[in-house]
């Protein structure tokens, strides 16, 4: 146990002192913290514009229209002939302005004068115009509730059903898609970057020998045991740092930024995806230090992982199958399947989508298969890490493999 | 006979009896006292050969039983019936040329690889983790952690054989100033010289203090500067009472600092036993002589060669060097050195080879 806790100990200092470490750990926080500043500054840039134009003029040939003040405050100014509300565009007193031809009516035509370039991305005041017009013609037709309610004809809140017929939380739509993505890919970036480490870890000590002297000291059980440990504490350590500073800069940016008061992190969403986390940790750590001991470089080794990081990172592409359908099939089986299980749960939990006889199955596959491919993997390690030169053939694996 | 040419005789042949004697008493005394004492140098300066020299006993104990291991990858026999014994405070040669099955045996040994059948016992116990603790290895595939420091990396080494680091780092000071390393104790192993490296790595083999010590090919890339110290320091190991395994396909290394050897060819034992022994039992029959001509045709002999200002005489089997010698002497020959050939331990390999041929 001493010898676990030293090697442990060892591989946990090399990991954390690693630039490629320090610099992805803090990269999440600098991240958000420029993101942040990028919005405050735009923001900035943006606040003069919008306070100086709010004014759309209009010219009416159908004397049916009168001024108007749109629900978000833009205002709709009567003038009285083109001209002059042309010389009030060109001085930037109004932001465009429409006129309204005689046989409205029966064409429905708005012709929009402009200063934006047609590629310009601008302003789209379509709907405050269609609000102005729609307000206008029926101003006299129908009462004042009906008239609201045409102008906004609906103001949207989503129940979830589960299967049972009950609502299935409360969370809101930020969480929902959000969430899952930001934890998906933070997860994923942990568990490949560490378990990368790992593979490294082995290779290295295969390439430099100095994997001999090692084994003569411990057996492969106890320094694979060790180097997992000691690796994956680097990759918790690095998860935590993550979670712990976006959850500070979100309470300290929500000031600023509406939507970040309504990002929560629930204990129980928290909780189990530091489990998929540590699991899927566990897993791709046994896979690649399996991996390590096979090739004669680490270089040769660390091409190679990509046969277990391809099919881990799948849910990530499709997202889209998994988010728009939590509960389809698809984002079942891939919530079974142990390689994509880790990543696909992550984003599945923040929704609560997944039924609890799924997690527990999903939890005792994923543990299945981390005994399993550990077991190997020492038996691995023990056979090709002192195989120097030569590659072994994948028959000469898949014989090792099978003996285990 | 003329009297005057026997009586020369006779004072000839006492004189080399009495030189025999104290030749005899003078190499018992070397063996005992020095074991770095080249057999190649004594073939020269005496004319008894090492062969038939008293082998020491071994009053030492055991440190390492190896009984019957066999060990196989694919079907294909890499150690087959391997035996031997080590005793404390020898230093024992393991001879072959490359992919013999050294590595392999010595890999066994560590519990590096688990032996098909066999079995294999240090300091009595059979291999656990802890006796892994008591042995020293440094591989023949050098190498370390490049980016650790000197300290660091001996250090870790030593603690993973169970040493406390506080007595680990002490201890790697003290080696460290012994071979004149301690100025690079806090470079990164990457930054010192191949040479140093091997230095630094074999005291990471000895810095826990084992009692068995494993080295395959020690001096293999070593300069003659790094070549002496680490000597020097085996030596000083042997007379501490531990056990040191000297594996080589350089069989002169071992030939000048081992006491006993194990030669194995394609996975099994060739040879095993004392060194003098094995050169005894492998005598060719042949003396070394220093004159300046040899008729052709004497009694005894069946043919020579010249090799360089030596002439190498084949007994025919009937006769002893002594009745050779007298033969010269008869015919007036001056014998300015006269020696029983030795062959060296690499001759003997090659011959071992090819009788298993």
């Amino acid at each position: 146990m001493r010898k676990v806790l030293l090697i442990l100990r060892r591989e946990f200092r090399e990991a954390t002192r690693r630039t490629s470490y320090i610099l992805l750990t803090i990269s999440i926080p600098l991240i958000a913290i420029l993101g942040y500043g990028v919005y405050e500054l735009i923001q900035l840039l943006e606040e003069p514009s919008s306070e100086q134009v709010d004014k759309i003029g209009f010219v009416d040939n159908t004397s049916m229209f009168h001024d108007y003040s749109s629900p978000l405050g833009l205002e709709f100014t009567s003038y009285e002939d083109e001209e002059k509300a042309k010389d009030d565009l060109l001085a930037d007193e109004i932001m465009e302005y429409i006129v309204i031809p005689e046989d409205y009516v029966s064409t429905g035509t708005i012709i929009r004068f402009t200063m934006e370039t047609p590629l310009g991305s601008g302003n789209d005041t379509s709907q405050e115009t269609e609000g102005f017009l729609l307000t206008n013609l029926l101003e006299e037709q129908v009462d004042d509730e009906i008239l609201e309610r045409v102008e906004v004809p609906m103001v949207l809140a989503t129940l979830s059903l589960n299967e049972d017929g009950e609502l299935a939380g409360d969370s809101n739509e930020f969480d929902k898609f959000f969430l899952p993505l930001v934890f998906g890919v933070l997860f994923t970036f942990s568990i490949f970057f560490t378990s990368g480490f790992l593979l490294q870890s082995v290779a290295e000590e295969k390439e430099t020998r100095v994997i001999e002297i090692i084994l003569s000291s411990v057996s492969s059980r106890q320094l694979l045991a060790g180097k997992v440990l000691g690796l994956g504490g680097a990759g918790l350590l690095q998860v935590l740092v993550w979670l712990t500073s976006l959850r500070i800069f979100s309470q300290v940016a929500s000031v600023n930024i509406p939507a970040l008061e309504e990002l929560s992190l629930p204990i129980d969403v928290l909780a189990f995806g530091i489990l998929y986390f540590i699991a899927g940790y566990l897993l791709f750590a046994a896979l690649l230090a399996g991996l390590g001991s096979i090739g004669s470089t680490a270089r040769e080794s660390q091409s190679w992982s990509a046969i277990f990081t391809l099919p881990a990172v799948a849910p990530l592409w499709l997202n889209f199958l998994i988010v728009s359908n939590p509960e389809g099939a698809f984002a079942r089986a891939l919530t079974l399947f142990p390689l994509t299980a880790p990543i696909t749960a992550m984003m599945r939990i923040p929704s609560h989508s997944i039924a609890p006889w799924e997690l527990a199955l999903s939890l005792f596959i994923l543990g299945v298969s981390i005994i399993l491919s550990m077991w190997i993997s020492a038996k691995v390690l023990r056979a090709f890490l002192l195989m120097y030169g030569k590659r072994p053939s994948v028959r000469e694996i898949a014989k090792c493999v099978r003996q285990a | 006979m003329d009297a005057t040419l026997v009586a020369l005789l006779t004072a000839l042949g006492i004189a080399i009896l009495i030189r025999i004697a104290i030749s005899r008493h003078k190499r018992k005394s070397d063996t005992d006292k020095d074991y770095q004492v080249s057999t190649h140098n004594l073939e020269y300066d005496t004319i008894v050969p090492p062969a038939i020299l008293p082998t020491k006993p071994h009053t030492g104990q055991k440190t390492a039983m190896i009984s019957n291991v066999c060990k196989s990858y694919n079907g294909k026999a890499v150690v087959n019936n391997v035996s031997f014994d080590i005793y404390e405070g020898e230093s024992f040669g393991m001879v072959g040329p490359n992919g013999a099955g050294k590595t392999t045996t010595i890999r066994m040994m560590m519990d590096i690889v688990k032996p098909d059948s066999g079995e294999i016992y240090l300091l009595g116990e059979p291999l656990n983790e802890e006796t892994k603790n008591l042995i020293g290895y440094l591989p023949e595939e050098r190498g370390l952690y490049r980016k650790s420091t000197v300290t660091n990396t001996l250090t870790y080494l030593a603690t993973l054989k169970n040493m406390e680091t506080r007595l680990a780092k002490d201890r790697a000071q003290e080696f460290l100033s012994h071979s004149d390393m301690l100025a690079h104790k806090d470079k990164n192993i990457e930054e010192l010289s191949k040479g140093m490296g091997q230095i630094i790595q074999f005291i990471g083999t000895i810095l826990h203090d084992p009692q068995v010590i494993v080295l395959d090919e020690p001096f293999s890339g070593l300069d003659p500067v790094n070549s002496k110290l680490l000597k020097q320091m085996i030596l000083d190991l042997k007379s501490q009472g531990k056990s040191v395994i000297l594996s080589s396909h350089m069989m002169n290394e071992v030939e000048t600092m081992c006491d006993r050897v194990l030669m194995i060819n394609k996975g099994v034992v060739a040879l095993y036993g004392n060194l003098a022994e094995i050169k005894s039992r492998y005598r060719n029959n042949s003396v070394l002589v220093d004159c300046d001509h040899l008729p052709k045709n004497l009694p005894g002999i069946s043919r020579y060669t010249r090799i360089k200002d030596l002439f190498e005489i084949t007994l025919d089997g009937t006769s002893s060097p002594q009745d050779v010698l007298s033969t010269l002497v008869t015919n007036g020959i001056t014998v300015n050195r006269f020696e029983i050939s030795t062959p060296s331990l690499e001759d003997i390999f090659i011959q071992v080879a090819k009788e298993g041929r």
